[in-house]
């Protein structure tokens, strides 16, 4: 890119996260209470906290709960039916798409582990959190 | 501290107003809440005005300029998004602005249009009131976040679809007899349960439809009523507002509302009441398993026992306590930027006595208005008494 063309928009703080969890390395930010959060942040935003690390997410998240999307907005049209889940990673819990399952609400359970990391999305390519079956329980 | 009371209420039919923009709509509504309340517009001092989506919906930002304009008010203006909770917001700063002696009377309530833009322009538009980095990319619609938050209920408490399907029931029969209800058709446990699926376990009859309409209430002061022989039987006796973490991952617990909570703590202590002196309540069903979670934080029933409570008979219209007798969000239609205001419309009209559901709740004396935005991010309660 040329010095004086525009940078491209972005999401500061949200990109590297997702590069981060690309990579395999996801992370979460802990202040020293142990509160975890996601980035960007100034601020623990459960306690205000500015002093904040990045701590690994844990390896495998627990699922807390699940739901199979039937209609979706346009940026998920082509995706339509999939599943999504609230798995907990240790200092968080993240929210994503669950692939690797039947899109049918029998095929996920509260409790199921399941692994992190980058996909995209099939209707458009973009970017998307994708947690797939670990194995196990 | 002044009291403050409801002059007038003023609605539109909900329900889908192609031929209509949404100046028209608010004017409508504006003009049937001063026909109601017998206030001259000239004495409006403040327009509080709630709208979400307005700059999708009909390109048109900075509306509360304009909606005074609609409404023939010359006065302050100014529009609160709080997503689904914009006029509940709304109405509580006209509240506070009354009882603080900044103005007499005050014109609140909300406008949203929807139904001019396709279905999943629409999904794509209510879902910016969650997180966009970490819940809208990551797959989250409206109704698939209530979806989440069932499923961790019946994990959590127990329950299932069928006794959402009770509560879809219920208000939908209860909006039969409602004027400006969208739909006025009786919906079975059966027909709720085969409809087809949008967000499992959720589905079409467990959702709220997407509605055109305008809410208005001429809120004033109890020396104003008083002063001038405004016949304003209804006083908002409490009001509280609650916050919690944007994207509901990041809540304490998945099947619960702590700023529905807050707000209603805050609300009961501001009027002096407690949840077993209510009468009768409108809470926000955007969805069936919204409302189990609402009459739970407003305190009705325990956590993880408000589920059966429509399956029972406790909140159906000849319940001990009914809920939504106006029909809700999920048969009365969900005009976003407008609901919260019409839900305090709709209980004055209950204790007023001129509500077609009104024989249901003839003694009434204390009624609820619980409006909720996002996954309950944003809350608001309203306590509103029969003063006279």
């Amino acid at each position: 890119m040329s010095d004086d063309a525009p940078a491209p928009a972005s999401n500061g703080g949200y990109d590297e996260w997702l590069d981060a969890l690309a990579d395999g390395e996801g992370y979460a930010l802990v202040c020293p209470d142990g509160h975890g959060s996601l980035p960007p942040r100034r601020v623990c935003p459960e306690c205000g906290s500015a002093s904040l690390s990045a701590e690994p997410l844990a390896e495998t998240g627990t699922v807390e709960t699940h739901s199979v999307v039937h209609v979706a907005g346009p940026r998920f049209a082509d995706d339509t039916p999939y599943a999504t889940a609230i798995a907990d990673f240790g200092p968080v819990r993240l929210t994503g798409v669950l692939r690797g399952v039947d899109p049918e609400t029998d095929a996920v359970a509260v409790g199921d582990r399941v692994a992190v990391g980058l996909e995209e999305r099939a209707t458009d390519g973009e970017p998307l959190v994708v947690f797939r079956p670990a194995g196990g329980e | 501290m002044t009291d403050v009371r409801v002059a007038g209420v003023g609605l539109t039919r909900f329900g889908s107003h192609p031929d209509r923009t949404g100046r028209d709509l608010f004017a409508t509504a504006a003009l049937r809440a001063f026909e109601d309340a017998g206030v001259p517009r000239e004495d409006v001092e403040e327009l509080n005005y709630g709208n979400f989506m307005g700059a999708l919906a009909e390109h048109q930002g900075h509306q509360a300029p304009l909606m005074a304009e609609a409404a023939g008010v010359n006065c302050p203006s100014t529009r609160y998004e709080e997503a689904c909770a914009s006029a509940g917001v709304a109405v509580r700063e006209a509240v506070r602005t009354v009882r603080a002696g900044d103005a007499d009377v005050a014109l609140a309530g909300g406008m949203e249009r929807m139904t001019n833009l396709p279905t999943d322009e629409v999904t794509e538009g209510l879902a910016i009131a969650a997180d966009d980095l970490f819940e809208v990319r990551a797959g989250v619609t409206f109704p698939g976040a209530y979806a989440l938050m069932a499923n961790a209920y019946f994990d959590a408490f127990g329950g299932g679809r069928e006794d959402l399907a009770h509560v879809a029931a219920k208000n939908h029969a209860n909006a039969v007899p409602n004027e400006y209800a969208q739909y006025r058709k009786e919906v079975s446990v059966e027909e709720a349960l085969d409809a087809p699926p949008v967000a499992e376990p959720l589905h079409l009859y467990d959702a709220c439809p997407i509605t055109d309409g305008a809410s208005a209430l001429v809120i004033v002061s109890e020396e104003y009523a008083a002063e001038h022989d405004v016949d304003a039987p209804v006083a908002v006796t409490g009001t509280g507002q609650g916050t919690d973490r944007m994207a509901l991952a990041d809540r304490e617990h998945l099947a619960r509302t702590p700023a529905a909570d807050d707000a209603a703590d805050a609300a009961y202590a501001d009027a002096g009441v407690g949840p077993d002196d209510v009468d009768v309540a409108e809470v926000h069903d955007c969805f069936t398993v919204a409302e189990v979670l609402a009459t739970e934080s407003l305190g009705f029933f325990e956590p993880g026992e408000g589920i059966a409570a429509a399956r029972d008979g406790v909140t159906t219209a000849d319940g001990d306590l009914p809920v939504n007798l106006s029909g809700g969000l999920k048969a009365k239609g969900h005009p976003v930027g407008a609901t919260g205001g019409s839900q305090i419309a709709e209980l004055t009209r209950l204790l007023r006595g001129d509500h077609p559901n009104s024989e249901h709740v003839a003694d009434a004396e204390v009624g609820v208005a619980h409006n909720a935005g996002g996954t309950v991010a944003s809350a608001v309660v309203h306590v509103l008494e029969v003063a006279e």
